[in-house]
C-alpha cells in the first residue's frame, strides 16, 4: 500500500473545532508540515490567539500557549528572549493583529524579533460571530456593520504587509492566499520559508493568509472561496513585500548609525 | 559583611532583582520609576541578561507573560496608570500559573493624577487587580534595605506557589536615597522542568501547554479551586508585619504601612515622650493580610488609627480584623501630601485625648 496522506506529527490527534470548510485548518496542516519537514517540532513554541484558533493549543504538537487578545507579538517576544535556541510562532486573526495588537505587531516587526507570525485574514471577527474586523471590505456586511462598511465613518481595510514592510528591520512578509490546492501550495512554501528563517535566527517573519469564513459570510465553503478571490485578492493582493533573505545587500547595515 | 551603598529605592530594588538572579526585565517608562527601568538598562547588558523597553506597559506585561511561562526569573516595572494597564495580563499570569513579579512604584490618583507618593492602589493591589477571581501576594516595604530584599523574596514566593507578586512601593521609596547592603546568595531559581515551554529535542518530554481557557464549567471551577487552595496556603505561610510599641499594652494602636509607617514611628516615639502610648502593627504582605496579629493587638485598645496616604482603603482591612472589638478611624490624605512627623503627632494627639 502506498501512503499519500497522513496527519502531520506536528498535529495532535485532537479534532479541530472549526466550522466545517473553514481554511483555519488548512492553515494548520501546512504550519504542521512545515515543522515536520524542517524538524523543528521539539524545538518550537506556538502560541494561539484570542479568536476561532484559540484552541490552536490543542491542536498543535509543539510546546503551546495561549495569548490575550493580540498580544501574542509581545508574549513571542518575551519567550524568543528566554529560549533563544527556539522557534516562536504566533497565529493569530485579523481582529488579534490588526485591531486591538496593531500596537504589538507593529514594534515586533520594527524591532526585527526573531520569531514568526501566521496571520489569518478573514476579513471578519470569527469567534464573536462576525463583527466587522479592520480587514472588512468597503460595503460588506457585518454584523456591527449592518449598512456595509462605510469607508467615510470606518476606514479603509488595514493592509498589514503594506504597513509592515515600510519599517526597515522587517525580515520577510509575503501574502498569500488558501483559496485552491495550487495556491495552498504556494502557502505552504512561504510558511516554510518564515519558520527556516526563524530557525536560522534572522529575524521577523509575518506570512498573511487570505481566508475565508463561511460561517460568517453566510455562504457555503466553495462560494466563499470565489468570493474571495473576487473580492479580497484585490484589496490583499498576494506576494512577496520583503524578503531580506534574496537581498543581495542587506536592506540596512547591521550597525547602528553613526 | 557586604558593603554598604547609599542607593535610591528604585535602583536598589533594580540591584537586588539582578542579584537575585533575575535576567530578563520588561518595561516602559514612567515617574516615579524611571530610575528602575533605566538601571536596568545599564545594568542588564553588564550581566548578560535581556532589558527591552516595551511599546506600552501592555506589551511589557505579556513579555513577562511568555518569558515566566519559559520558567525564568522574569520582572517588570510601572507606577499606577501603568500598573492598571497591565491588569489583564496580570490576571492571565496568575490563572495560567506562573512565576513573575511586578513592582509598582505607586503615584497619586485617579486618572493622571500627579508624580507625588501615594499609597491609593491599595484596593487595586489586594483584590486581585484585574478581572476574574484571583489575589496576588503583595510584599510592602518601608525602607530602601527592604525594598531591596523583597526582590529576592518576591521571587521566592513568586516560584514556590507559581503566581504573580506583587511589590507595593511609592515615589518615595523608590527615589529616596538610604544606605543598602545587599546579599549575594539569593538561591537556585525553582524547578520549572515539570510545566516550562521551551526546548525538548533533549528531554524528549510531551509537550507542554500554558493555558487559562477552561470552557467547560465545572473545568473552570476545578482550576479555580485549585487556585484557591494556593491561596490558602499563602496565607497559611506568608504573612509577615512588624509589632511596634505594643508589648507594654498601650492603650492606642495604629495601623500603616510602607512610607506612612516610617511617619507614624517617628511620630510614636514622640508621643511616648509626651506620655501617650500608642502600638503599631505594619502590615509587610498586604495580600495576605495580617488580620490576626491586628486583632490580636486591637484587643482592648481604646481606639484604632489607620494611617494611609490615600482617602482610606486599608481602613477596610483593619476594619475587618478588629470586627468591632474598638472604634477604627482613618487619618489620611489625598493628592499625594505625605504627613509631616508633626503633623501626625498633632493629629494623633488629639484624637488621643
Ligand atoms: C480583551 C478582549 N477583548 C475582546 C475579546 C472578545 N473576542 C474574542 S475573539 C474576538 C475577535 C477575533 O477575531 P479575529 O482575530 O479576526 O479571529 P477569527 O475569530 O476571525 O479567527 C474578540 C473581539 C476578548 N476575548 N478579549
Ligand atoms: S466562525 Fe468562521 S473563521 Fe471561525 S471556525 Fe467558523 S468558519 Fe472558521
Amino acid at each position: 500500500m502506498r501512503l499519500i496522506a497522513k496527519r502531520p506529527e506536528g498535529l495532535t490527534k485532537t479534532r479541530l473545532t472549526y466550522c466545517p470548510g473553514c481554511l483555519h485548518g488548512v492553515a494548520h496542516r501546512i504550519i504542521a508540515e512545515a515543522m515536520d519537514e524542517l524538524g523543528i517540532t521539539d524545538r518550537t513554541i506556538g502560541i494561539a490567539p484570542v479568536g476561532c484558533a484559540v484552541f490552536a493549543y490543542n491542536f498543535f504538537s509543539c510546546d503551546m500557549i495561549q495569548s490575550p487578545h493580540g498580544r501574542a507579538p509581545a508574549m513571542a517576544t518575551g519567550i524568543k528572549r528566554a529560549r533563544p535556541d527556539c522557534v516562536v510562532f504566533t497565529y493569530q486573526g485579523d481582529g488579534d493583529l490588526a485591531a486591538i495588537g496593531t500596537a504589538e505587531i507593529v514594534h515586533a516587526a520594527n524591532r526585527n524579533e526573531k520569531i514568526a507570525v501566521f496571520f489569518v485574514n478573514n476579513a471578519i471577527y470569527g469567534m464573536t460571530g462576525g463583527q466587522m474586523a479592520p480587514t472588512t471590505l468597503p460595503g460588506m456586511k457585518a454584523t456591527t456593520a449592518p449598512y456595509g462598511r462605510d469607508v467615510e465613518d470606518t476606514g479603509y481595510p488595514i493592509r498589514v504587509c503594506e504597513l509592515l514592510s515600510t519599517l526597515k528591520m522587517t525580515y520577510y512578509v509575503e501574502r498569500v492566499s488558501l483559496l485552491s490546492p495550487k495556491e495552498i501550495i504556494k502557502a505552504k512554501k512561504a510558511v516554510k520559508k518564515a519558520l527556516k528563517y526563524n530557525a536560522e535566527g534572522r529575524g521577523f517573519t509575518l506570512v498573511e493568509m487570505i481566508s475565508t469564513c463561511p460561517t460568517n459570510w453566510g455562504m457555503d465553503p466553495l462560494k466563499s472561496r470565489e468570493w474571495a478571490r473576487e473580492n479580497m485578492l484585490p484589496v490583499f493582493p498576494v506576494g512577496v513585500f520583503r524578503d531580506r533573505g534574496t537581498e543581495k545587500e542587506p536592506a540596512i547595515s547591521e550597525k547602528k548609525a553613526s | 559583611m557586604a558593603e554598604k551603598v547609599l542607593m535610591k529605592g528604585n535602583e536598589a530594588v533594580a540591584e537586588a532583582a539582578i542579584r537575585a538572579g533575575c535576567r530578563h526585565y520588561f518595561a516602559y517608562p514612567i515617574t516615579p520609576q524611571s530610575e528602575l527601568i533605566e538601571y536596568m538598562a545599564k545594568r542588564m547588558p553588564q550581566v548578560g541578561g535581556c532589558f527591552l523597553q516595551a511599546e506600552s506597559e501592555v506589551a511589557a506585561i505579556n513579555m513577562v507573560f511568555g518569558a515566566a511561562a519559559c520558567g525564568v526569573r522574569v520582572m517588570t516595572s510601572s507606577s499606577s496608570p501603568g500598573i492598571s494597564l497591565k491588569q489583564e495580563g496580570i490576571s492571565y499570569i496568575a490563572a495560567s500559573r506562573l512565576p513573575a513579579v511586578i513592582v509598582n512604584v505607586q503615584r497619586g490618583g485617579p486618572g493622571l493624577g500627579n508624580i507625588a507618593p501615594m499609597q491609593c492602589d491599595y484596593f487595586q493591589s489586594t483584590r486581585g487587580g484585574g478581572h476574574g477571581d484571583y489575589y496576588t501576594p503583595v510584599l510592602a516595604p518601608s525602607s530602601v534595605q527592604e525594598f531591596a530584599d523583597m526582590a529576592a523574596e518576591a521571587f521566592r514566593i513568586a516560584e514556590r506557589y507559581r503566581t504573580p507578586v506583587l511589590i507595593f512601593a511609592d515615589g518615595m521609596l523608590g527615589q529616596m536615597m538610604e544606605p543598602v547592603v545587599f546579599e549575594d546568595d539569593y538561591g537556585p531559581t525553582a524547578d520549572s522542568s515539570e510545566w516550562a515551554l521551551g526546548n525538548r529535542s533533549q528531554t524528549k518530554r510531551q509537550n507542554h501547554i500554558v493555558n487559562s481557557l477552561f470552557i467547560d464549567p465545572y473545568e473552570l471551577k476545578e482550576k479555580t479551586e485549585k487556585l484557591f487552595e494556593v491561596y490558602d496556603e499563602i496565607r497559611k505561610n506568608e504573612v509577615r508585619y512588624e509589632m511596634y510599641n505594643v508589648d507594654a499594652g498601650p492603650k492606642y494602636l495604629a495601623v500603616a504601612t510602607g512610607t506612612a509607617a516610617r511617619v507614624v514611628k517617628t511620630a510614636i516615639d514622640e508621643l511616648k515622650d509626651q506620655g501617650i502610648e500608642i502600638g503599631l502593627v505594619r502590615p509587610i504582605s498586604l495580600w495576605p493580610f495580617p488580620y490576626e496579629a491586628v486583632a490580636a493587638a486591637a484587643r482592648g485598645v481604646k481606639r484604632v488609627f489607620t494611617i494611609e496616604l490615600n482617602m482610606g482603603q486599608m481602613v477596610e482591612d483593619v476594619r475587618l480584623a478588629v470586627a468591632g472589638s474598638s472604634p477604627v478611624e482613618h487619618i489620611g490624605k489625598a493628592g499625594g501630601v505625605v504627613f509631616t512627623p508633626v503633623e501626625t503627632i498633632n493629629l494623633l494627639r488629639e484624637r488621643c485625648q
